[in-house]
């Protein structure tokens, strides 16, 4: 029993000859003092709190500080870090603490597969913070307060995760499910008297079994390659479409350009005509005569080859076709 | 005097002795039946603190006052649907009559023993009477599924009529009914680890494989069905886009070519004659180049006084 201590044995006092009752004396009274001082005082530090028994029996409670108890083993004290977090770990194990805290999961797969609601498999590692509320329930209600503690914490989380499906716990069930647990697990730690503070259950990591993994790395995958398809496809859109909107419109205005310049031409060409036209009429034979010297001159100096031939000699004309070469020069 | 005063030593020192063997302490966690040979004599007693006996002829025997641990070895055990389960559970109790637990089982490990006993019973029994999901759920909560399985999983998933909770009460009722003729409570009985056997476990990982699979296609197709929509829709926008212009520019130019026609025709009506007159000159402006040959003939407006001066002339 961890909490008895021995009854001080009884204390036989032998006197050796030769040395006097007074030096017997004040040894014994020197001894005597020392074991008062070194089994009476005592200090509890800040962050605990001191139990004090007496012949076993719990008598007093006290705070951090330098404290005074009955000595000789007649009062015992048993200190209690109620101000400390403490933690478990479920799933794995932290190896070495620091600023790149190692951290070991293998061989804990007992501890993380669970079954999921809808009957699959998931794999679950957890932290449990807690702190002793209660030192004297802590101490003397339940033998084995941690694993107690570790038990229950399988227990519960293996119920939440029992009703709930493998999707949610993956996704979005996880703050959900660590407040559902520290929950329950608190109710069991109330019900079995521990003590104990349950300050947070969290999931630390949520995964599908390793031999379901790459399946549900897939699933990830393909909805990364839907959106690639997707993004594509519009990409290419976004590419063609703008683009033939503005050729679209240039083919617009470019036949607005066309209409304008033919109307344009249209007016502009019937204007001069109308105004040479009401000239003309005024000396119609004159100007049609003049008109069509101007035009001559103008067009005569532009041809190549000029043939006059009188009137009667109409049949010249297929001879002149043989000599066609003539007219590159 | 020195003789006399060794004898009030010898008579402390007795005293001390007997006291000693008399004097025992109780601590919190413990209760403590006094036995004279071998027989229970006397209450337990249960309050902490400093006790006395009759010395040499009396005993203690401390027993645990605490909540205990029983942690059950993990069983396989077979549901009502004859699946292999893993089971592994613990439970809490405490020696409530030690008076009866110190005649009936005498220590603690005699006590786990029965324990085992009666709880892997227990729970053996309330396994084989039910399916697995009354195992596994607490609940009928609503569970949410991957949109691609919920119908499929919604027919899947039965609803369970006790649960976990219930089986797991059921298990401790039966328990109750045996503890306490060793003097035990038992307080809670929980599952701790529950998984399929290890043949099975394979087909549940091949079952929720083909289910991710499923919906990893699903997402698949998807992207590529709609990735077709979307191509289609460009080329239909693209169609309708240029032909519209098409069709818009064609209206434009044709409206045009309409409205010079009659504006020609407006201005040329007022004379056809002097147009074709006008607009002939203007073509052989614009059509003789220096290819072409031009035989004029003498009888002709322009060299007609190449023949003649001035007999026409008036």
């Amino acid at each position: 029993m961890s909490y008895s201590y021995q009854q001080s044995g009884s204390q036989r006092l032998q006197i050796p000859k030769g040395i006097s009752r007074r030096a017997v004396a004040t040894a014994a009274a020197v001894v005597a003092a020392v074991v008062f001082l070194a089994t009476g005082f005592y200090t509890i530090a800040a962050d605990e709190v001191g139990i004090v028994l007496r012949f076993g029996r719990h008598v007093r409670t006290v705070d951090p500080g330098l404290h005074l108890k009955v000595p000789f083993w007649i009062e015992n004290v048993i200190p209690v870090p109620t101000q400390r977090k403490l933690k478990e770990e479920f799933g794995f194990r932290t190896l070495q603490a620091g600023v790149r805290t190692q951290y070991t999961s293998r061989g804990y797969e007992e501890e993380t597969l669970m079954l999921t609601g809808d009957l699959n498999i998931g794999s679950v590692e957890w932290i449990v913070q807690y702190q002793i509320k209660d030192p004297v329930n802590f101490l003397f209600r339940v033998r084995n307060v941690r694993d107690t503690l570790r038990a229950a914490s399988e227990a519960v989380m293996r119920e939440v995760i029992g009703d709930r499906s493998v999707n949610e716990v993956l996704t979005t069930g996880r703050t959900e499910v660590g407040v559902a647990a520290t929950v329950a697990l608190q109710n069991v730690m109330d019900q079995y008297e521990t003590g104990v503070d349950i300050l947070l259950v969290q999931p630390q990591t949520i995964t599908p079994p390793d031999p379901v993994k790459p399946s549900f790395n897939e699933v990830n995958q393909s909805e990364q390659e839907r959106a690639r398809l997707i993004n594509e496809a519009e990409s290419e859109y976004q590419e063609v479409i703008p683009r033939a909107r503005g050729e679209a419109e240039q083919l617009i205005e470019t036949a607005r350009g066309y209409a304008m310049e033919r109307v344009n031409e249209a007016k502009g060409d019937s204007k001069r005509f109308i105004a040479i036209y009401q000239e003309y009429a005024k000396a119609k034979d004159v100007t049609r005569r003049r008109l069509y010297l101007e035009a001559m001159r103008e067009v005569l100096p532009k041809v190549g080859r000029k043939i006059v031939i009188d009137e009667k000699a109409k049949n010249v004309l297929p001879l002149l076709e043989l000599s066609g070469k003539a007219v590159q020069k | 005097m020195k003789k006399l005063s060794v004898i009030p030593i010898v008579i402390a020192a007795l005293i001390v002795i007997v006291v000693s063997l008399s004097a025992y302490t109780v601590s919190e966690v413990e209760q403590v039946i006094v036995t004279q040979f071998g027989r229970p004599v006397g209450d337990p007693v249960t309050q902490a603190g400093l006790h006395f006996k009759t010395p040499f002829v009396q005993t203690v025997n401390r027993f645990d006052k605490r909540w205990l641990e029983w942690d059950g070895s993990p069983e396989q055990l077979p549901t009502r649907n004859k699946k292999f389960i893993w089971l592994d559970t613990f439970a809490r109790w405490r020696i409530a009559d030690p008076l009866l637990f110190f005649k009936s089982v005498r220590d603690e490990r005699s006590a786990q023993s029965r324990l085992d006993d009666i709880l892997d019973g227990a729970a053996r029994d309330a396994v084989a009477n039910y399916d697995l999901i009354e195992l596994v759920r607490g609940t009928n909560r609503e569970m949410v599924f991957a949109e691609e399985l919920a119908d499929v999983k919604r027919q899947e998933i039965k609803k369970v009529e006790h649960g976990r909770k219930i089986i797991l009460a059921k298990i401790l009722e039966q328990a109750r009914k045996m503890s306490p003729q060793y003097g035990i409570e038992l307080v809670d009985v929980r599952i701790k680890r529950l998984n399929y056997v290890e043949s099975d476990r394979k087909g549940v990982y091949a079952r929720m494989i083909s289910e991710r699979k499923r919906i990893a296609n699903k997402y698949r197709s998807q992207g590529q069905g709609e990735s077709a929509r979307i191509r289609g829709r460009k080329e239909r926008d693209l169609k309708q886009i240029l032909s519209d212009a098409y069709r818009q520019a064609e209206e434009i130019r044709g409206k045009a070519d309409a409205e010079a026609t009659k504006i020609y025709a407006d201005a040329y009506n007022r004379s056809p004659d002097f147009y074709s007159f006008t607009r002939t000159l203007d073509t052989y402006k614009e059509t003789f180049d220096r290819n072409t040959w031009l035989i004029l003939s003498t009888d002709g407006d322009l060299l007609k006084y190449l023949q003649k001066a001035g007999e026409n002339a008036q």
